[in-house]
């Protein structure tokens, strides 16, 4: 690892050098393997942040409370140390330029770094305008209040470079002053007022936990999209909700 | 022997669960969803299950009559490609020997391998010999209570020996084969068998 990056409170970027990568697609991810001394191993998966176009490759993780890998890769992991990786994993819930658009990406809380990866292999890789009117692309990510955002910045300054790109976001717990943006969970109505109608056929990703994705997965069927359009990724146990 | 993770301890497991876990898993009370899709809603009234043999010929049940083959109740592990397994999971559904032995009766031959089809399009690959001798069934109830379409339901097959990924959610149809034929993750990264015993997780472990 040769850097740390703080996202939000609970959420951290690490940088990772890594030598002989084979490359990577956005929305994949890697299996980190963790041995204590005496040979125990503890293993977890984690998206990849990092555009394919990046040299290194970054991991975001969310410190789960009573988690077993994510504190110590938080809390413990220093730059300089090595990690064990296996990947990349995982050859649907990806997304690159020749898949085509647009492209409509939903994230609750971590959910969005797969997301972010696509956001980024697209910005990268479209250098015009002319090519990114062709591929435009719809974000709405979920987050509990506006400093658990994860990329936020990031995501600010990219929707400034680029009007092909649209950033939605709605903050289900709490709001700062002078909010005015939506202040509810996912339901249809944003999705009617967010989403590309189903007739411009959007590649759909949707990533979160599992009740948003659900539920936002079922209502664009709802709304007309092909069930093979909309892929999904889950994290965590059976709940959380965002 | 890989590198040791400076200043990892990990969390230990009691030796019991310990042993029940295949290598690279950890326990989970919860019970975690995951699919690569929406889920699919399809009404009892529609549903219907098919059994067809690699010789074209087929058996076919409908809701009613499915349920009303001989159930077996069974409690196991499962265990997840994506670390997690869960313990005495317990399911209620017809045995694929069951199914068999039903469409032996209208022509339906055994075949070295079955193709299970779901759905929503989703598809799996195992050996005949992984789905007969007491060790699969198309299970429509889960913890006495029929199964939630978020885990599977109306019903889906259940593999428990391998990881999950085989124990198709939303299926359909089982068709037997002459050769084998890899389903969806299979055709994706992912292991052609996949025995979490020997952590057969993607194509290339041994």
């Amino acid at each position: 690892m040769i850097d740390v990056v703080l996202e939000t409170p609970r959420t951290r970027t690490l940088v990772l050098d890594v030598p002989g990568w084979p490359g990577h697609r956005a929305g994949q991810h890697v299996d980190v393997r963790l041995t204590a001394e005496d040979g125990y191993q503890a293993e977890r998966s984690y998206s990849i942040a990092s555009p394919p176009e990046d040299t290194r490759l970054s991991l975001t993780v969310e410190q789960l409370k009573d988690g077993e890998v994510s504190p110590y890769l938080s809390e413990v992991l220093h730059p300089g140390d090595t990690l064990e990786l296996r990947g990349p994993i995982g050859g649907y819930f990806v997304w690159d330029i020749p898949t085509g658009g647009p492209l409509f990406l939903v994230g609750g809380g971590s959910g969005i770094v797969p997301l972010m990866a696509m956001l980024r292999h697209r910005s990268a890789s479209l250098a015009t305008g002319d090519a990114r009117r062709r591929l435009p692309a719809r974000l709405l990510y979920s987050s509990r209040r506006w400093d658990e955002v994860i990329y936020r910045d990031e995501l600010t300054s990219l929707t400034e470079k680029d009007p092909t790109l649209q950033v939605t976001h709605t903050l289900t717990r709490e709001q700062p002053d002078g909010w005015n943006g939506f202040r509810r969970r996912i339901d249809r109505a944003m999705l009617e007022q967010v989403a590309w109608p189903a007739s411009a056929q959007p590649r759909v990703f949707v990533c979160g936990p599992t009740p948003l994705v659900e539920s936002v997965a079922s209502t664009l069927v709802d709304l007309g999209h092909q069930p093979a359009l909309v892929k999904t990724e889950r994290f965590g146990p059976t709940g959380g909700a965002v | 022997m890989p590198p040791v993770s400076r200043g990892f301890r990990g969390r230990r497991q009691s030796t019991d669960t310990a042993s029940r876990l295949p290598p690279g898993q950890y326990e989970t009370r919860d019970f975690p969803v995951l699919s690569a899709g929406p889920t699919p809603r399809t009404s009892l009234a529609t549903w219907d299950f098919t059994l067809r043999g690699a010789n074209g010929q087929t058996a076919r049940w409908t809701w009613d009559e499915f349920t009303a083959l001989p159930r077996q109740t069974t409690t196991k592990d499962i265990h997840c490609v994506t670390k997690w397994s869960k313990f005495d999971t317990v399911w209620e559904g017809i045995s694929v020997d069951t199914l068999l032995s039903e469409a032996a009766a209208k022509g339906v031959v055994p075949s070295p391998f079955v193709l299970a089809t779901c759905d929503g399009g989703y598809t799996t690959n195992v050996p005949l010999a992984d789905v007969t001798g007491g060790k699969a069934w198309v299970a429509f109830m889960y913890n006495g209570a029929p199964l939630p379409p978020e885990h599977g339901g109306p019903a889906r097959l259940l593999v428990p020996h391998l990881y999950f990924w085989k124990s198709a959610k939303w299926m359909r149809e089982l068709r037997l084969m002459e050769s084998d034929e890899p389903g969806f993750w299979e055709s994706l990264g992912y292991h052609n068998y996949g025995d979490p015993w020997r952590e057969q997780r993607y194509a290339g472990d041994e």
